[in-house]
């Protein structure tokens, strides 16, 4: 049974080839896709960590804006979020570590180029008016890519429902077209948290920086982070003490676009191996298999 | 393309029938539960932990367990080995059988899963950022073209049935298959290399959730070429347990040099695995010795060692060895999955996942249907060859 042999050197050429093939058109736009920029109409929210007073008013405001059910405690009495949820989509959080304390704020942070959108097969949620990255129920199958993708944990799905929706923060987009401005920031009695374009927030955040310098860690979270966010932060301890992960500039979806694009590029190398694949099984099927040739010799 | 296959007969409901059918029916009454009371409570899923064993088993693991149809027709049809022609309907079957039942698990994880029919549908709406997308057109198409590919199996016995439609229709589309089918055999091997690849590719989007050494650019290499190993190895699983249950002749030589073939597939993930830890600078994570490192230190070696045993001869000749290594490498592959999509996958604090109960148990139960399905059709439908085939297409002694 010499043909083991063969039929090993023969497999092995073809899964060389075949991985070289996968090398070489990975390695031909192994340039990253250009990073995203900002919508011209991008507005965002700026959280200043150390204007936050804790009192949570924009919890109960989210929850009143959005319709959203309280989340009862034990006795029934109290609304108690411990996290975001299928009924909480902004929460103020504590971090305190000996002396070293400050708040949270959580919600979507509506990231230039979000990973939850990149995810998603038909669109469900993607960036809409004013770069807000919104859902759209009739588009959506439920399959939660987007809760695995999102690098901050954002998108949450109704658990116990049998309609189940998948929640977010949409920075009270029906409020916007109103004219109004997200319910969080119309509470804040500290303005620890405001609302306005992009760019205007950066300036502000910046500013605020360079007018006092040894009150913040010198940066601006969301600036550049995951490829840059709409909601921005200051605050004066590590970003990351707060729950919010260390990113490159690079946006997440990019190291998969690279991938994947480079090989479905134009859709040229499906279609080619599909047209080597019938060539070959049309050789094939005239020149009949070797071992029934031998057997018959 | 005429076979050999007969249909095995014997009775439908045995035993071992019987006890399936009841592990099935069970999951159909929790399956209804999770359709009227929500996800959560059936299972151990959460907002941290989205994904489980329904995506990480049934549709991850279990696709590429039923690469069978995949990695024989590569053989069969490419590489031009006719001589494993007999194998190509069990494995194009349990293929079938398989991408099948993952098709059905995503109806019950999705959440909304009345919106699915949208997805081939509406083009318009399409993300082509989303590797998903890719994934859910691909399966679609495939679990099709399994079942086309293998209509000559029901097509056969119905050209001489006594019902005069079904011999009108049979006769009528035998032709027009057989004309056809070598471009759905030629579409049978390209959606394969394209979704098994973006199964993998799914998990880059996760970007610093899922452990460096499990996350690469080279996934989709890994998925791909994990998933012929593991397509081998579950035919050569299926064809020593048939061959045992139904009390037939094992086909040992085709297996033997089946699993020879499988070598240089196993070869090459050892090598592309370590290559890319090392060329990402994770060498010395591989050996940091901690849960995750053994983990990936034990994938590496369960796609090994099989390798070794199968490249000293006497190990492809023995049927115990065989067996013994196709479930080893089912094993690898199945644990390279798992760790992909569950174990090194880190939410951040705070966040666990096991699956409950009744999410095992639907899992079970469609596992059970799918042994159900194929008991059935091999029982009355032509797609295990007869022993003397075997014996003819093992070449003279």
């Amino acid at each position: 049974m010499d043909i083991h042999r063969r039929s090993l050197l023969k497999g092995l050429a073809t899964a060389g080839a075949a991985g070289a093939a996968a090398v070489t058109t990975g390695g031909l736009a192994l340039a990253s896709p250009e990073r995203r920029k900002a919508p011209a109409d991008a507005v965002g929210m700026l959280y200043d960590a150390t204007r936050c007073i804790g009192c949570k008013t924009c919890v109960v405001a989210c929850r009143e804006a959005n319709g959203l059910a309280p989340e009862r405690s034990g006795d029934g009495l109290y609304d108690a979020p411990q996290d975001l949820s299928g009924s909480t989509k902004n929460i103020i959080k504590l971090y305190r570590d000996g002396n070293d304390s400050s708040y949270m704020k959580t919600q979507c942070m509506h990231c230039i180029d979000p990973a939850c959108a990149a995810a998603c097969m038909l669109g469900a949620l993607q960036k809409r008016e004013f770069g807000i990255v919104s859902w759209d129920g009739s588009r959506c199958v439920g399959c939660r890519y987007c809760q695995t993708a999102c690098p901050f944990n954002i998108p949450k799905f109704e658990w116990s429902s049998a309609n189940p929706k998948i929640v977010k923060c949409e920075m009270c987009r029906h409020l916007l077209a109103k004219g109004g401005i997200p319910a969080c920031v119309r509470v804040c009695p500290a303005q620890a948290v405001i609302f306005g374009t992009r760019d205007e927030l950066l300036a502000e955040a910046k500013r605020r920086i360079a007018e006092s310098p040894g009150t913040y860690v010198p940066r601006v979270y969301g600036e550049e982070d995951g490829g840059g966010t709409q909601v921005l932060y200051l605050a004066h301890v590590d970003f990351e003490k707060l729950g919010l992960p260390k990113l490159g500039p690079e946006p997440p979806p990019n190291m998969a676009r690279t991938v994947q694009h480079s090989i479905y590029k134009g859709f040229v190398a499906p279609v080619a191996l599909y047209a080597v694949l019938g060539a070959v099984l049309l050789r094939n099927r005239r020149h009949p298999p070797e071992e029934a040739q031998e057997e018959r010799s | 393309m005429t076979s050999h296959a007969q249909p095995i007969g014997g009775a439908i409901f045995t035993r071992p029938f019987r006890a399936l059918s009841v592990i099935f029916g069970l999951a159909v009454l929790l399956i209804l539960w999770r359709f009227a009371a929500g996800i959560g409570p059936v299972t151990g899923l959460s907002d941290g932990y989205p994904w489980g064993i329904w995506i990480a088993f049934d549709v991850v693991t279990g696709t590429a367990l039923a690469c069978g149809g995949y990695a024989v027709a590569i053989l069969v049809y490419i590489l031009n080995k006719g001589r494993y022609h007999p194998m190509v309907r069990p494995a194009i079957l349990t293929s079938a059988l398989g991408y099948t039942i993952a098709g059905l698990s995503l109806a019950v994880d999705v959440g909304r899963p009345w919106n699915f029919w949208k997805v081939p549908l509406f083009f318009w709406q399409w993300n082509l950022d989303s590797i998903l997308l890719e994934v859910a057109l691909c399966v679609t198409t495939y679990i099709v073209v399994l079942w086309i590919e293998l209509s000559p199996a029901f097509l056969e016995p119905w050209r001489d049935s006594p019902v005069m439609p079904l011999r009108r229709a049979a006769r009528t589309v035998t032709p027009i298959l057989d004309r056809a089918l070598l471009w759905f055999i030629a579409l049978g091997m390209l959606l394969p290399t394209m979704h098994q690849s973006s199964i993998g590719g799914l998990m880059m989007l996760t970007a610093g959730k899922v452990d460096p050494l499990w996350q690469t650019p080279v996934l989709p290499l890994l998925f791909l070429v994990s998933c012929v190993g593991m397509g081998y190895a579950a035919v050569v699983f299926e064809s020593a347990l048939s061959a045992t249950f139904f009390g037939r002749k094992p086909e040992k030589r085709m297996l033997a040099a089946l699993s020879g073939a499988v070598i240089p597939v196993l070869l090459a993930y050892v090598v592309i695995r370590l290559g890319d830890i090392i060329i990402r600078g994770q060498l010395g994570r591989l050996f940091a010795f901690d849960g995750l490192s053994l983990l990936a230190i034990a994938e590496l070696l369960m796609f090994l060692v099989p390798a070794l045993v199968l490249l000293a001869r006497r190990g492809r000749m023995d049927a115990g060895s065989l067996f013994r290594t196709a479930i080893v490498m089912m094993l690898a592959g199945t644990l390279y999955r798992f760790d992909t999509f569950l174990v090194a996958y880190n939410p951040g604090p705070g966040w666990a996942y096991f699956p409950a109960v009744p999410e095992m148990v639907i899992t079970f139960g469609l596992v059970a249907l799918e042994i159900m399905a194929y008991l059935v059709i091999v029982k009355r439908f032509p797609i295990l060859a007869g022993g003397e085939v075997t014996a003819a297409a093992g070449g003279v002694k």
